[in-house]
């Protein structure tokens, strides 16, 4: 079973913008990986984007903020 | 067979397209649907022809394009979205049924609709379009290329004016996307087709929307997003596509905007405005030949429409066809106020479209059949 760790998770209005959040994370050389938006954050379906919370800050600063919807730290 | 039908759709496409919606349709799942490896992989394909789009096209965020599956689609959402009952819409009797249509419905509505005419070369008249803006003019609805001559419209004109009047431009990209530059700056609504100039798969098309401009969707449904609100999402591009994308199509159309984009458009249009100079200076300059819309105008897509003495223009078109093996399209061209204009309702005209694929070869060989049936029928 998978041990869980703690993520900060991003949110986003639409699915054009978690891909464009999980290309600026690559380019930036990130973990970024897409997750299925989890209940914690939104009831429904939906992406979210999953990084490293050390990576969180080197996101943001390059982010523009009309991308993310919300960000949240989880244990996933 | 020499294929002249490229206004309709391009036959021949860039290298690559087909494998690519190949590979799209026994490797993808559901764009936005999911975050395994398999909708992932066509989220991200998706993804990546909107920015191709929004590269093209001059605008400054992959979200403002929104799939539709052609221009008419498009076209009906933004004439649907946005106007209602007592506004005023100005359009052009170059328009495509694309258009027409939904501007008739929503005439029925009780929107108000004015036509700006033509003259005899088929040239919008200018003058007059500052007369029919009234109080409650909403929009501009204009063909950027005639789909029957080849024309363009002034766009810059329309958007001079639509700024002192503060009107809202859309703009029917149609014919003149992948074929002429384009830049959405001061254009309010583009829509666009995938399988014409930008050389794609039917059933791709879509919508450029400037940011803070509202367009009431067409339709509602599934976005792979919010599923417990009861209304669509409002925000762009999922505002305006609801339902499953056709991503095995927009795959191959990424492979044709990559082509395009390494051609370059203007590299396109110099090739395409070629073969068709070729094509006129190989037509016997006579009588019996009529070229329709003006010819010698600098900016233009390549369409091409003639007829011959009093023949009709699908007699003529099934003679190019069977005798000459020459993919030509007879008829009304689904544009009938211009053919009304033209004076051609009657019997329509044959139109010859040429691709970047045509050849200077192709380009002779249809001139000299249409002076054969000339001289000879």
């Amino acid at each position: 079973m998978r041990t869980k760790k703690l993520y900060s998770v991003l949110s986003f209005r639409t699915t054009t913008a978690a891909m464009e959040a999980e290309e600026l994370s690559h380019e930036l050389c990130l973990s970024g990986r897409i997750i299925p938006l989890p209940p914690q954050i939104s009831a429904g379906c939906g992406l979210a984007l999953r990084l490293l919370p050390e990576e969180r800050e080197i996101f943001m600063s390059h982010c523009d903020k009309k991308l993310w919807e919300s960000c949240a730290e989880l244990l996933l | 067979m020499i294929y002249l039908d490229n206004a309709a759709t391009t036959l021949l496409k860039p290298p690559g397209v087909a494998e690519a919606v190949a590979n799209a349709i026994s490797t993808f799942g559901s764009p936005g649907r999911g975050a395994h490896s398999a909708s992932i992989t066509a989220s991200r394909a998706v993804y990546k022809a909107r920015r191709q789009i929004a590269s093209l096209i001059g605008a400054e965020s992959a979200s403002d394009i929104a799939f539709c599956s052609n221009a008419t689609e498009a076209l009906n959402t933004a004439i649907h979205g946005i106007f209602s009952n007592g506004d005023h819409v100005i359009t052009t009797v170059t328009e495509h049924n694309s258009a027409l249509r939904p501007l008739y419905l929503a005439q029925m509505r009780g929107t108000e609709v004015s036509y700006i005419h033509i003259d005899s070369r088929g040239i919008l008249d200018y003058k007059s379009v500052e007369k029919l803006i009234k109080n409650n003019t909403k929009a501009f609805v204009i063909n950027h290329a005639s789909n029957v001559t080849g024309n363009t419209a002034e766009l810059d004109f329309f958007i001079e004016l639509k700024k002192k009047y503060g009107l809202l431009l859309i703009t029917d990209g149609a014919q003149s996307a992948g074929t002429l530059p384009i830049n959405v700056k001061d254009i309010d609504v583009f829509c666009f087709t995938g399988h014409k100039g930008l050389m794609g798969p039917q059933g791709t098309g879509g919508i450029y929307v400037k940011p803070g401009i509202k367009i009431n969707p067409l339709k509602s449904g599934g976005s792979g997003i919010r599923s417990f609100d009861r209304l669509h999402p409002d925000t762009m591009p999922d505002a305006l596509e609801a339902g499953t994308l056709n991503s095995h199509s927009i795959a191959g159309l990424s492979c044709s905007l990559e082509f395009i984009s390494k051609t370059g458009v203007d590299s396109i249009h110099k090739k395409e405005s070629a073969l068709c100079e070729i094509f006129l200076d190989n037509l016997d300059r006579n009588e019996d030949i009529t070229v329709y819309g003006d010819v010698s105008a600098e900016v233009r897509v390549p369409v091409i429409s003639l007829n011959i003495s009093d023949m009709s223009s699908s007699y003529v078109s099934g003679i190019l066809a069977e005798e000459y093996g020459i993919a030509t399209r007879a008829g009304a061209h689904c544009a009938p106020l211009i053919h009304n204009a033209l004076g051609t309702a009657e019997r329509g005209a044959v139109r010859f479209s040429f691709s970047y694929f045509n050849t200077e070869d192709d380009a002779i060989k249809a001139a000299k059949a249409v002076n054969e049936i000339a001289k000879y029928n």
